[in-house]
């Protein structure tokens, strides 16, 4: 896996509702080596302000265009959002540990099952994409109706999916490792990948060692250097502390102690 | 037609000698193999590796960085594979490089530790230099070794006598008088003094009322540092005389001319090669521009050179 650090060019830079964005930006090396679960390291604005640089996960690649899905909450993420098509864009990639889903390609009698908390529908879309012949079950679940995301684009590339909020706007009401907990009493997993905040993945990874079917769940944390050197970013697992920037995104949920 | 002069960037400190003065920080660059997809690493002045302990640490308890004006806080706590690991793992890699190698080396319970560090890295040719960072703020001491004149020339002597290696003293900017400190330094026979570790910093989760880090305090670097960086290194220029290698939140050519200006000999990057790890490339073609462009031969004859202000 080659990674570089380059000026991309982007090519569009739009809301797509409320204050979440899609970036897309050309660049051939980076679409040709990223992976589903992988990142780039993004210089977000001009000089220093904000200082480091933040890290995005690649959504979708479609020939040498690179897509990013990200919501703009904090400083890092504002700056980014006003960036213009046309634009330079500095950044290194394509970072991390992807998801490993060579098993995933053959299944037949059993299906992958992708979970997804909030903004965790970026990298796991990517994913689908790339193993959308096995026809994964897509589980996305948010607070309310309103931050339910990519469900049509899921649909669109033919997976199943099904959705859960907290206060039952749409789909399931509950959690929707309460719905996985469900989709599994019908469904044999071969499976289960998924990306969304801290308690999620850890309620995935205990329902995972429950039904004794393999999770790779791809963590988030603030990053300063994003490529190994500084130890900014560890997170505890079996075997001591480990970069969630080198030897993540994704862990597999054996290896991490919560 | 006027001729261009062919701008010399060799410096010395101590027996080491550098092709050019610019070289990367301990604990900003790894050990080095995490940037070589991003640059010619041969092209460095020097590279200060990660801070080595005799046992391997796991560091301290995460979240350890955060951003914060202009700048970053960091506790790792010097998590390291232990001095073995080093030399069996990470050092060939260095060595391939043929380029002077630093090695930073720190104690963790008690001063003998570095005596026996030092008598390991003595006899590697390999290694061109030893950093003694006496200056890390992350280890939960009451009180740094650099933090008394006394406390650092009592260690510098006893492992000045151990290496002819040339010896590297990091001080902290957490002190009285820095020019203290690094006589001292000097006076135990340190062969340079590395000029500014981290600064004391906190910083708070207001909505939650933590501590942002998970050691709850750390270092600040970045260029929120640079002018207390820049003033330490020209206090101790004027009363010291052996190298100053001037760091703290050296982003571009400018801020590091200023260095030099205030009389480093040499510079580190630090922060900087976490947002463009092609940074201290870039900064060592710029100096050598600069030094055309004002027609300055040697780089001995820009060090110090601060002049007064003019009326």
């Amino acid at each position: 896996m080659k990674t570089v650090q380059t000026k991309a060019k982007i090519i569009s830079n739009k809301k797509i509702k409320e204050n979440y964005w899609h970036l897309e930006f050309e660049s051939a090396i980076i679409a040709k080596n990223a992976l589903p679960g992988q990142f780039v390291n993004i210089r977000v604005g001009h000089g220093f302000v904000p200082l480091l640089r933040r890290p995005i996960s690649i959504y979708a690649v479609k020939g040498v265009k690179v897509k990013l899905f990200y919501q703009a909450v904090g400083t890092g993420t504002q700056s980014l959002s006003q960036r213009k098509s046309g634009e330079l864009l500095d950044l290194i990639g394509p970072l991390g540990n992807g998801f490993d889903y060579r098993q995933a390609v053959k299944a037949k009698d059993a299906r992958s099952i992708l979970i997804a908390g909030g903004m965790g529908v970026a990298p796991l879309f990517f994913l689908a994409e790339k193993i959308k012949t096995s026809q994964p079950l897509v589980l996305i679940g948010a607070k309310t109706q309103k931050q339910i995301l990519c469900m049509q684009e899921f649909k669109k590339l033919g997976c199943t999916v099904k959705l859960a909020t907290d206060d039952g706007s749409l789909g399931f009401k509950g959690k929707v490792t309460d719905l996985l907990k469900l989709v599994l009493g019908q469904t044999k997993g071969l499976g289960l990948f998924s990306c969304g905040p801290r308690p999620m993945l850890k309620r995935v990874s205990e329902i995972s060692c429950e039904n004794k079917i393999p999770a790779q769940l791809s963590l988030e944390e603030h990053l300063a250097c994003g490529t190994g050197a500084c130890l900014g970013c560890v997170v505890a697992t079996k075997s001591g502390y480990k970069r969630v920037c080198k030897d993540g995104p994704v862990f597999s949920s054996k290896e991490l102690t919560w | 037609m006027v001729s261009q002069i062919k701008p010399n960037l060799s410096i010395k400190i101590g027996n080491l000698d550098l092709k050019n003065p610019v070289m990367v920080a301990s604990g900003t660059f790894g050990y080095a193999e995490e940037f070589k997809d991003f640059m010619d690493l041969k092209k460095l002045g020097a590279i200060v590796t990660k801070t080595i302990t005799l046992k391997g640490r796991h560091g301290n308890l995460p979240p350890r960085t955060c951003e914060t004006p202009a700048g970053m806080l960091n506790s790792i706590g010097l998590e390291n594979p232990g001095m073995d690991k080093f030399i069996q793992e990470k050092l060939p890699f260095l060595k391939k490089l043929a380029i002077p190698i630093i090695v930073s080396i720190a104690a963790e319970e008690s001063p003998d530790e570095f005596v026996t560090l030092i008598k390991q890295l003595d006899k590697l040719a390999e290694v061109s230099a030893i950093e003694l960072n006496i200056s890390c703020p992350n280890l939960q001491k009451d009180k740094l070794i650099s933090q008394d004149a006394g406390d650092t020339f009592k260690l510098v002597s006893a492992v000045r006598q151990l290496t002819q290696k040339c010896l590297i003293t990091k001080l902290s900017p957490n002190v009285n008088s820095i020019v203290d400190i690094a006589s001292a330094a000097q006076n135990a026979g340190s062969n340079a003094v590395a000029l500014i570790n981290t600064l004391g910093g906190m910083s708070i989760d207001v909505n939650k009322r933590v501590p942002k880090l998970g050691s709850w305090v750390g270092g600040l670097s970045g260029p929120a540092i640079r002018p207390v960086a820049v003033k330490m290194v020209w206090e101790t220029y004027n009363k010291i005389k052996i190298p100053i290698i001037g760091m703290g939140g050296i982003m571009d050519i400018e801020s590091a001319l200023e260095f030099f200006i205030a009389g480093a000999t040499a510079i580190s990057i630090g922060t900087a090669n976490f947002i463009n790890p092609r940074v201290s490339l870039e900064i060592i073609c710029g100096l050598k521009q600069y030094m055309v462009d004002n027609n300055i031969q040697n780089l001995s004859n820009l060090i110090g050179r601060l002049k007064a202000c003019k009326e």
